[in-house]
């Protein structure tokens, strides 16, 4: 295997691609001062098309990616990405289209988002839709800032927002982010939130409970009703986490259950490709008593015809530029109309059935991985690497390790962080059940090959393009862009 | 399945775990499914509805920009290695997106000269916000200086964002198309958080941005200068990390990323090396395998929400990898000397395009500044109402601002050609709302 080499180390002087259209009018010296050119052009690669496409070509065997293999990794729901929507989404009526072009001139584009508004508004269950945020954790940040224009609006001053210890790590980031306190609310022996602690801690100076339904366990809180009843009691607005909207949909709706926010992931629940860490895009939905606080601008229509207008003087503003990632709408708007009702549905049972179907064919490994909590599961589950810690002497990190030598991704490792040695597998519905039973196969073949050696799932992995990687050297003496 | 499992049907699974009273009874109110070419029609037939850069000779910019995306991003960014894995959690078998990343920091770290860039953040305008929420985090105070040039939806998602975190904005005026310095001097003063200025700002004019730095450092030595940069303007003006720029950032859709009438692009986001613990985001680090073999890594992620949780410096967890992925292909493609080239090109055509304009019966320079690729022109007739008469000539002439600015950004894809007909076009327009306000 040849040297590992960047861009910027591979090329030669004089060396290029680009060609560039030719100047076709008059050329007029002195247009920019001196003192406010560059005098050193910025030293970017010089190098030919052919040499650009190898080098990343080649670098792109290196990566594992859900095309190629099994990717269960828990809470960001690796589901298949069809190829229609690369090519919809490359049609030049929407991939040229200017966000800046007049209303009347996007009326197809608007109308999309209209459509898409509309259809996630119906799985959500609550009435008003704005597309903006760029990812789930900016639809929480849109969600926090609503909570916090809601309660000024009645001239009330609230400083904490309750998260369960199971939260994803954005949702306690968000809440500082929009100068509020966390507060955490623990978990009872089932998994759900624990009541008598969230009783304690809801108070007036609550102003929002942040919650993931079905939670990071994979574990539907049955006390949701009440839940809703203590918080809004309280004065206190209720926070979706859509992360997990896979588990449920068409079957029950985070309106119907009393939540007043609800961000999607389009990158998780509606096959936006994830691109290797982005682009997402976190729509969220409110119900009418936040709607005079949505991101302006919104969609209107009127007469048939759609418009883009800033329509509340108490809108939070803007959350970023323009309208959103538009591009992600038109994959998951065509999604969305693949499936339709019944398509949406059945991907939901179908999930909830591969999870639990897996987490069956894992239950002879439980005296080593048992589930941490509960016994059936929604999408996913988690699993504790603890006692195989300790009876077999590999960690959770071993056993991920090792499943790369078998051609799979691991689950998430370490998360959620109540549990010991956590694994939190998700396997989507898009998986075949050969597929489930092949990978339940290899966490038996790891356990059964750790009993005798573990030594191998120690020094895992061995046949990756490297093996286990210095973190500690990286993060202590930061190289993070080359010399040149 | 079911008998592994050991229920007698799906909806068994759900009965269990779900209560009645919350459970959906009736199918989601949605249309029927589609077969995929069916789909693709209805698509296609949306997609009809749109008058795009490719329908239209368009002029528009303000943010985004209808540059050429060379065939080779189409291929890359489709293939299944990069389109779709999740964020590289597992490094070895990550290498690919880990490496494109510490190349995406490289040449944004050369294209600004700071030593720092993470791996992206969303987009232009929350890449400010962001900006602002750093440097509140760093000198803890809350006093945003902003100068009125920024863009309108950067200078609203500032506000937005501050309002969270607890910071005001004051807007600092322009006066003659550029950021007014004496008023810029006069706001900012020992209580101020941060400064941000735009390069080159809305209406197009190159800024002395090293004389506010140099002034925003002088009344308030620990406050945070912030610039929000044009990348393809970068391949000609003094770089940001030359001109006491602290932190700059930008939106990094002219970068090789399509319009998408708005995103998904990327945001640049490249800091003093003082700002290294403080930034935002992913950031991708070179280190080493147990048999010493070179590889690259997700590093300083005590920074990030998943290990910081409440004291996190930022938010953000999926952000725009494959989008950054084409910018750093797309700056290889240009390459050294074709970055140059590229904004030397736009440079002599908006200025061709500017006299050829401000030329016209009725139609002047808003101001007088150097420009690189937009400028902004004062009418004297409605400037919606002109747009509109334009675009019935097939022609896009830039985007309405106010009753009388017209904003007219070129790309390399405008050639002479392109700009005479605009003129031609804008000349009669222009006139006939005359005629129609006289008449």
């Amino acid at each position: 295997m040849s040297a590992v080499e960047t861009i910027f180390e591979k090329g030669a002087p004089g060396r290029r691609a680009f060609v560039c259209p030719e100047l076709d009018v008059p050329q007029v010296d002195g247009l920019l001062p001196d003192r406010f050119r560059r005098s050193e052009p910025a030293r970017l690669p010089e190098i030919s098309e052919p040499e650009i496409v190898r080098h990343y070509v080649n670098l792109s065997k290196k990566n594992f990616d859900l095309d190629s293999g099994f990717y269960p990794l828990g809470s960001c729901t690796m589901k298949h990405n069809p190829r229609l929507h690369e090519r919809v989404a490359a049609l030049p009526g929407h991939a040229r289209l200017h966000p800046l072009q007049s209303p009347a001139h996007a009326q197809g584009a608007l109308e999309l988002m209209w459509n898409l508004e509309r259809a996630l508004s119906e799985i959500a269950g609550l009435p008003h839709v704005s597309l903006q945020p760029s990812a789930g954790s900016h639809g929480e940040l849109a969600g926090v800032l609503l909570t916090k224009a809601f309660h000024s609006d009645r001239g009330d001053t609230r400083h904490k927002v309750l998260t369960p210890d199971t939260a994803h790590g954005t949702n306690p980031a968000t809440v500082t982010m929009a100068g509020y306190t966390v507060v955490k609310v623990g978990t009872n022996p089932d998994g759900g939130v624990d009541l008598d602690d969230l009783r304690a801690k809801a108070d007036q100076d609550v102003a929002c409970l942040m919650l993931t339904n079905p939670n990071t366990l994979g574990v539907f809180d049955p006390n949701i009703a009440e839940i809703a009843e203590i918080v809004h009691g309280v004065g206190a607005t209720l926070y979706y986490d859509g992360a997990n909207l896979n588990a449920i949909m068409g079957l029950t709706r985070p309106g119907d259950m009393g939540f007043d926010i609800v961000h999607f992931n389009l990158h998780k629940s509606f096959t936006q490709p994830h691109g290797g860490g982005g682009p997402g895009s976190g729509p969220i939905a409110v119900s009418d008593r936040m709607v005079p606080y949505l991101m302006n601008p919104r969609i209107v229509r009127e007469d048939g015809r759609f418009d883009l207008r800033d329509t509340s003087e108490k809108s939070i503003g803007r959350l970023r530029g323009f309208q959103g990632n538009y591009g992600c709408f038109v994959r998951s708007y065509a999604y969305i109309r693949s499936l339709g009702a019944e398509g949406l549905k059945d991907a939901s049972e179908t999930a909830v059935l591969n999870a639990n179907y897996l987490l069956a064919r894992l239950g002879p490994l439980a005296e080593r991985l048992p589930l941490a909590f509960g016994k059936l599961c929604m999408h996913e589950f988690v699993l504790s690497g603890s006692p195989m810690k300790r009876e077999l002497g590999i960690k959770t990190l071993d056993l991920a390790k090792r499943l790369l030598d078998h051609g799979f991704h691991p689950p998430t490792v370490y998360f959620p962080l109540l549990v010991d040695e956590a694994l939190l597998i998700e396997p989507t519905e898009t998986e075949t059940k050969e597929t489930l039973d092949a990978f339940a196969d290899a966490i038996a073949a790891i356990l059964e090959e750790a009993a005798g050696d573990p030594e191998v799932a120690r020094t895992a992995p061995h046949t990756t393009p490297v093996r286990r990687l210095d973190e500690a050297g990286a993060a202590k003496r930061p190289v993070i862009r080359q010399s040149l | 399945m079911l008998d592994a499992i050991g229920v007698g049907s799906i909806e068994e699974l759900f009965d269990r775990q779900i209560p009645a009273a919350v459970r959906l009874g009736r199918p989601l109110d949605l249309p029927a499914g589609m077969a995929e070419q069916d789909v693709y029609a209805h698509l296609r037939e949306l997609a009809a509805r749109n008058t795009s850069a490719e329908d239209e000779i368009t002029f528009l910019g303000a943010g985004m920009y209808d540059h050429y995306v060379p065939a080779i991003i189409d291929m890359l960014l489709g293939r299944s290695e990069f389109l779709t894995p999740y964020t590289p959690y597992q490094p070895e078998v990550s290498q690919g997106s880990l490496q494109v990343m510490f190349e995406y920091q490289t040449a944004i770290s050369e294209l600004t000269a700071l030593p720092v860039s993470n791996a992206s953040v969303y987009e232009g305008p929350s890449a400010v916000a962001s900006a602002g929420y750093l440097a509140r985090l760093a000198n803890g105070r809350s006093r945003f200086v902003a100068s009125a040039g920024l863009h309108p939806h950067s200078l609203d998602t500032l506000r937005t964002y501050a309002r969270g975190f607890g910071a005001e904005v004051v807007e600092v005026p322009l006066a003659d198309g550029l950021t007014d310095p004496a008023a810029w001097a006069a706001a900012i003063g020992e209580d101020t958080c941060a400064a941000f200025v735009q390069q080159p700002n809305f209406l197009g004019a190159v800024e002395d941005v090293e004389a506010l730095a140099a002034a925003a450092k002088e009344a308030a030595p620990d406050a945070v200068v912030v610039g929000a940069y044009d990348p393809i303007a970068l391949g000609i003006l003094k770089p940001p990390g030359e001109c006491g720029v602290d932190v700059c950032v930008g939106e990094g859709q002219p970068l090789g990323n399509r319009l998408d009438f708005g995103g998904p692009s990327f945001g640049f986001f490249a800091a003093t090396e003082a700002y290294l613990r403080r930034m935002p985001g992913r950031i991708a680090g070179e280190t080493t395998d147990v048999d010493g073999r070179r590889g690259f890594v997700l590093t300083l992620q005590t920074r990030e929400q998943h290990i910081r949780r409440e004291k996190a410096t930022s938010n953000i967890c999926t952000a725009q990898a494959l989008n950054a992925l084409a910018g750093v292909v797309y700056l290889s493609w240009l390459g050294r000397h074709g970055l140059v080239e590229l904004a030397e090109l736009l440079l002599q055509r908006t200025h061709y395009a500017r006299e050829a304009l401000t030329a016209l019966d009725g139609v002047e320079a808003l101001h007088s500044q150097p420009v690189v690729r937009e400028f902004a022109l004062k009418l004297s007739a409605p400037a919606g109402k002109v747009v509109a008469r334009c675009q019935e000539q097939g022609v896009n002439p830039g985007l309405a601002l106010d009753d009388d600015v017209l904003l007219v950004a070129i790309t390399e894809q405008r050639s002479r050609a392109d700009i005479d007909r605009l003129t031609e076009v804008l000349g009669a327009a222009v006139a006939a709302e005359r005629e129609a306000v006289h008449a």
